[in-house]
């Protein structure tokens, strides 16, 4: 039998798909109740009380979200390109998916374990955007183009400077692997020995330049309900609409999970001693979710030229300058070798 | 077959039907989409040949903002392209004759082309085999190839600067938003309190 799944092409085949399975699945039923935790936290800031009827205490609210999502008529708008309108959402919602194969959950618990992980990642990430580019076009609308093109620049704006702090990552650990990335942060001192106390300015920026890639407020711009209604996705309804909402929403996770490995050791845990384990890394990305969910509530949206001016004239001077520095204290091993793990990482 | 046999026929079949589209698609738009899916599957046979870390410079660069700026050009173009497409059956017969002769070139000059035995053995950069690629390429470039690193670098920065150049308009009658001193602002000089009286107005 274990012969089967390991030398045969199609027992490797089902093997892998076993394992999409295994993440996807609960990747999703956690997003349905991701989407609610969201909306509560949205809701406590404002002294609301958020969905509360569907199910005890409204849990069941996103799954009849998704009910009504599907159950309802796909209007195509008059001249819109059929093909590139169905395919955007998709687009959107697969390229959100396929950045988990690389992302470990546990010591060697990863679909894939390739050395190139953190810049695969990154490659989605920035496939990410055609999903938006492609469904405001062929909305064939105003609105949904106008927001397209904003998003467009946004997300290519912000990606450079995640780019510029993710070198300063790898410089550190000397690895693109996630695995070296979180073992390189392993230590004596626990939570200390992370990587978010000697590279805490790209905490703040990457975790930034997160909210601006994946359109979420105060950058949602690409959506500007009050100018835009609702940008990219005016013109979709039903299953696409839903695919959109999805693949926003794993985007954002993702993110969670990427600050959570790079910064904060992933599954290590944070006290010296305590097992390490899965449980650390879903406990971490949940307060980094939670973090995404109040800034949503708290912030006003930014103004598109403040948007622009902040990615290009403040975080990629700082994210440019930090990989210098960086490079510079990794290269002599000053304050004690924090910044150049290579024997662990490389 | 293996899967990553499979695999290659799949991203082959992918790179040259992207290509084809790429040329006879009557949409700009589709024919950069087109471009988009060559583009990834010829990132996908790179990661098939073991060079993963090119592989992943191709989506990133090409792809993710190449091919965007592409994009983003042909969506706000509004040409008629079947207009400049009219001349079409005009000047196929010259086209195919270009492109039969430029084959039968490359067929004879590759039908002549022998590896020398020693040409692996010449090669200026030999495939490390005790480090990761990425590794091997970052030697190369910062440590072995370092000076014609910098002057590649220089190049572009060259570039860069004429294209500033060439394209940047001063333009000195419009309003511009100065954020510092949107910052700066002050309530009690930017706002002036008055007590109106009821029925007098101001």
């Amino acid at each position: 039998m274990i012969e089967f799944f390991t030398t045969t092409t199609l027992g490797q085949g089902l093997l892998i798909i076993g394992q999409i399975l295994l993440i996807i699945v609960p990747l999703l039923v956690a997003l349905a109740f991701l989407m609610l935790a969201d909306r509560k936290i949205w809701a406590a800031v404002q002294l609301r009380k958020g969905p509360n009827v569907v199910g005890a205490f409204g849990l069941l609210q996103s799954f009849a979200d998704f009910i009504k999502y599907i159950v309802k008529e796909i209007v195509y708008p008059a001249g819109a390109d059929k093909v590139v309108f169905l395919l955007a959402p998709m687009i959107s919602l697969v390229m959100a998916l396929i950045a988990w194969a690389v992302i470990p959950f546990n010591d060697g618990w990863v679909l894939s374990d390739i050395n190139v992980a953190i810049l695969y990642v990154f490659a989605v990430s920035s496939l990410e955007v055609y999903g938006v580019i492609m469904g405001g076009w062929a909305s064939n609308s105003k609105y949904p183009f106008l927001g397209s093109l904003r998003s467009a620049a946004q997300m290519i704006s912000y990606e450079v400077s995640i780019g510029l702090i993710i070198i300063g990552i790898i410089l550190s650990t000397g690895s693109m692997n996630f695995g070296d990335i979180v073992r390189a942060q392993d230590g004596d001192y626990g939570l200390f020995s992370w990587y978010w106390l000697p590279h805490f300015p790209m905490l703040i920026l990457f975790f930034t330049s997160a909210l601006a890639e994946t359109n979420r407020p105060p950058f949602d711009l690409p959506e500007a309900e009050s100018e835009l209604v609702a940008g990219y996705q005016v013109e979709y309804s039903s299953t696409p609409f839903l695919l959109f909402m999805i693949g926003e929403l794993v985007a954002v996770v993702l993110m969670c999970a990427l600050v959570s490995l790079l910064f904060f050791g992933g599954w290590l845990s944070p006290i010296p001693g305590l097992p390490d384990g899965i449980l650390w890394m879903v406990i971490k990305m949940l307060l980094a979710f939670f973090v995404f969910a109040l800034i949503k509530a708290i912030t006003p949206r930014y103004r598109y030229d403040q948007l622009m001016r902040v990615g290009w004239k403040v975080f990629l001077p700082m994210s440019l300058a930090w990989v210098v520095l960086v490079a510079f204290l990794a290269k002599f091993e000053l304050f004690g070798g924090a910044y150049a793990r290579w024997a662990i990482g490389g | 077959m293996s899967i990553a046999a499979l695999c290659f026929y799949l991203f082959a079949i992918c790179v040259i039907a992207g290509g084809l589209f790429t040329v006879i698609s009557r949409n700009p738009v589709h024919s950069v989409l087109w471009l988009i899916l060559a583009f990834l599957s010829s990132a996908g046979l790179f990661v098939l040949l073991g060079a993963e870390f090119v592989a992943m410079l191709l989506i990133i660069v090409y792809v993710g903002a190449v091919a965007v700026l592409f994009l983003f050009v042909v969506m706000m173009l509004d040409i008629d392209f079947a207009e400049l497409k009219a001349g079409m059956a005009q000047y196929m017969p010259i086209a195919l004759l270009i492109g039969v002769v430029l084959l039968m070139q490359f067929g004879m000059a590759f039908g002549v082309w022998q590896a020398s035995e020693q040409a692996e053995a010449l090669r200026g950069a030999v495939t490390p085999t005790d480090m990761h690629n990425t590794a091997a390429l970052g030697v190369l470039i910062y440590d072995k190839y370092f000076l014609l690193f910098q002057l590649a670098g220089l190049i572009l920065l060259v570039a860069m600067i004429g294209a500033i150049t060439l394209t940047v308009r001063h333009r000195k009658n419009i309003k511009r938003q100065d954020v510092l001193q949107q910052m700066w602002r002050d309530p009690a000089t930017a706002m002036e309190l008055k007590d109106v009286k009821p029925g007098q107005g101001l």
